[in-house]
């Protein structure tokens, strides 16, 4: 009850007015697990068209750390969503319906099948059974990996919290840039320089987008992009664009040299992790200060043509009052 | 079926709060002063599903009454203060963004209008808590599970009143079709706009859109009691969502596509 309660506006008078400074949302109670969810279904969602691409390529040893990762992402990935929630052993709730209006819903039925489809391909190039069966399943696991990627932004997005919903547009494509980053930086730590060129060019691409991306979500979301300047959010910002930077650069300069390469990956995994925690602490400190829910909507009614507020017209009771 | 809830009629006794706890046996958890006025339930929440706010103001307003003499407005330069007080409650949204995000289908809408959580399918996910743009739904410590007002579905189906509207005292809680509701509201803000008092306001009794099974007649600002000043029904926009990103899923595909340009090894 007293944990976590927000500092007390002293009176109704002082700037954003609120009640008695108590957020008007609620903040999310997903925890750890969340932020590593987003980190680990990236990296394996992007690793999986990856693996096919690898394969197409005729590059075998790309081709398989790429369907590893996969495998380990796909595996690590609804355990973390189970242990989130309130009632673990009722995970099954989920896929006893399909709910397309639920990000959450159809989020779940994306990772089973990827999860089916990475188990299968991977279970016939280690094994090396059924190969055509293989073969069909990563080509599943390619074609269901990118939205398993994006799906968690509109995951986000869809909710009333103010950092979230407003970087609607700019999210999913920030998800992406950060998962094919990662998944270029897991094929260029696994491999000898000379079979990683194409997975360390898609770091430094990846990275790059990364970085672009969020300076243009920041700067579109204006004053709302403060929850990523301060407290944990800000540092978690600072760190992921210190490592991504850092990390690009040495694989992009320093590449054909086996040690670089593999150091430069791993700062860019920890960057991408990072951001995803940028993004999810973020997320909290926007809903945990009612200033972001209410001078937000404010201006927003400032902006409308005074025909359109409507708060204006349920004031006054409704239409046509 | 619906809420209207007239504050300027509430005198803060909480009645509300205690027959809904009552009714529908929900933990106790008041007890801890806040120094928020006569406030100690703070907020609404898995535990509190009627929430009375207290509000202390320096304005120039006369001795208050409950009824509508006090609130007239003083003569200019006298110093007055006033108290508001508003019992708040989940808004059973006609487009309800946590109904339409909860993934087990455990929110749903009732025969009544009325949004209502299974507590035997809610896996407590969480996602409907951000996705609410009142703050009104939490997950209850050591269940697991979330909770908020049922606008009490067991008393509706037995053709029964909710038990806060039942205990309320001065009426501020109405209980009935909204769209008789809708009509005395609008009649009781034009009596209160004729006593002079013009900063009265319906919030959330628009019929299209933003119209709720509760709604409120407010003497000032909705953020001042804590609602959001312009709520947004953020689930209209899913399908775009959806739509950015496939976008971006078919960029990280080409991505990989390119990354292979100019030779794999
Ligand atoms: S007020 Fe919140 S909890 Fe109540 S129906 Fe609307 S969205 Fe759901
Ligand atoms: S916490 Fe329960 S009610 Fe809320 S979205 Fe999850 S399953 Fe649905
Ligand atoms: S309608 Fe019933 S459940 Fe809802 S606040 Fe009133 S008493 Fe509680």
């Amino acid at each position: 009850m007293t944990a976590g309660r927000p500092e007390r506006a002293v009176s109704q008078e002082d700037g954003h007015r609120s009640y008695y400074g108590r957020p008007v949302l609620k903040q999310p109670v997903w925890t750890w697990e969340i932020p590593w969810y987003f980190f680990a279904g990236g990296t394996a969602g992007a690793s999986a068209p990856l693996a096919l691409a690898a394969s197409l390529a005729g590059n075998r040893r790309l081709e398989r750390t790429a369907r590893l990762a996969a495998l380990a992402g796909a595996a690590a990935s609804p355990a973390l969503l189970i242990s989130d929630l309130g009632r673990p052993e009722r995970f099954y709730n989920m896929l006893r319906v399909f709910k397309p209006t639920s990000p959450m819903n159809l989020g779940t039925w994306i990772l089973s099948g990827f999860g089916t489809a990475t188990g299968l391909a991977a279970a016939s190039d280690l094994l090396g059974v059924f190969p055509r069966l293989g073969r069909a399943a990563g080509a599943a696991a390619a074609l269901l990996g990118p939205p398993l990627a994006t799906y968690t932004a509109v995951l986000v997005s869809d909710t009333s919290v103010p950092v979230w919903h407003e970087a609607r547009r700019e999210l999913p494509l920030l998800f992406a840039a950060s998962s094919a980053a990662s998944a270029g930086a897991v094929g260029t730590i696994f491999n000898p320089p000379e079979a990683a060129r194409p997975a360390r060019r898609l770091l430094v691409g990846g990275a790059a987008l990364e970085l672009a991306i969020s300076e243009a979500m920041k700067r579109r979301l204006g004053d709302l992009a403060e929850p990523y300047e301060k407290e944990e959010a800000g540092r978690y910002e600072q760190l992921s664009m210190g490592l991504t930077a850092a990390g690009a650069a040495l694989a992009a300069l320093g590449g054909r040299s086996r040690l670089a390469a593999a150091l430069g990956g791993a700062l860019v995994l920890g960057g991408a992790a990072a951001k995803r925690w940028a993004v999810f602490k973020a997320g909290f400190q926007s809903a945990r200060d009612p200033k972001y829910t209410v001078d937000h909507q404010r201006e927003r009614l400032q902006r409308r043509p005074p025909e359109e507020r409507r708060t204006e017209t349920f004031a006054r009771g409704g239409r046509g009052r | 079926m619906g809420f209207f809830t007239d504050t300027t009629v509430c005198i803060g006794c909480k009645a509300c709060e205690v027959a809904c706890k009552e009714w529908n046996d929900v933990p106790d958890t008041i007890g801890l002063l806040t120094g928020e006025s006569y406030d100690n339930t703070s907020a609404l929440g898995a535990d509190n599903w009627r929430h009375v706010a207290f509000v202390e103001q320096r304005k120039p307003v006369k001795v208050q009454e409950a009824g509508l003499e006090g609130l007239e407005p003083s003569a200019e330069g006298e110093d007055g203060f006033r108290w508001l007080m508003s019992s708040d409650v989940c808004k059973h949204c006609t487009e309800a963004p946590c109904l339409d995000v909860c993934p087990t289908g455990a929110i749903f809408r009732t025969e009544f209008g009325t949004v209502v959580v299974q507590e035997d399918v809610c896996n407590g996910c969480g996602y409907c808590i951000p996705a609410c743009p009142f703050g009104v739904l939490d997950r209850r410590q050591g269940d697991g599970r979330v909770w908020k007002c049922t606008l009490c579905y067991d008393r509706l189906k037995g053709h029964m009143e909710p038990a806060c509207a039942q205990a309320c005292p001065t009426d501020s809680i109405q209980f009935g079709p909204l769209d008789e509701l809708r009509e005395k509201a609008n009649g009781r803000l034009e009596m209160v706009h004729e006593a002079g008092v013009t900063d009265a306001r319906l919030y959330g009794a628009d019929e299209e859109g933003y119209g709720m099974g509760a709604f409120f007649l407010l003497l000032d600002d909705p953020e001042v009691y804590g609602l959001p000043p312009d709520p947004e029904v953020v689930t209209r926009k899913t399908k775009s969502l959806w739509g950015a990103a496939a976008a971006a899923a078919g960029a990280l595909a080409l991505g990989v596509a390119a990354a292979f340009a100019g030779g794999s090894r």
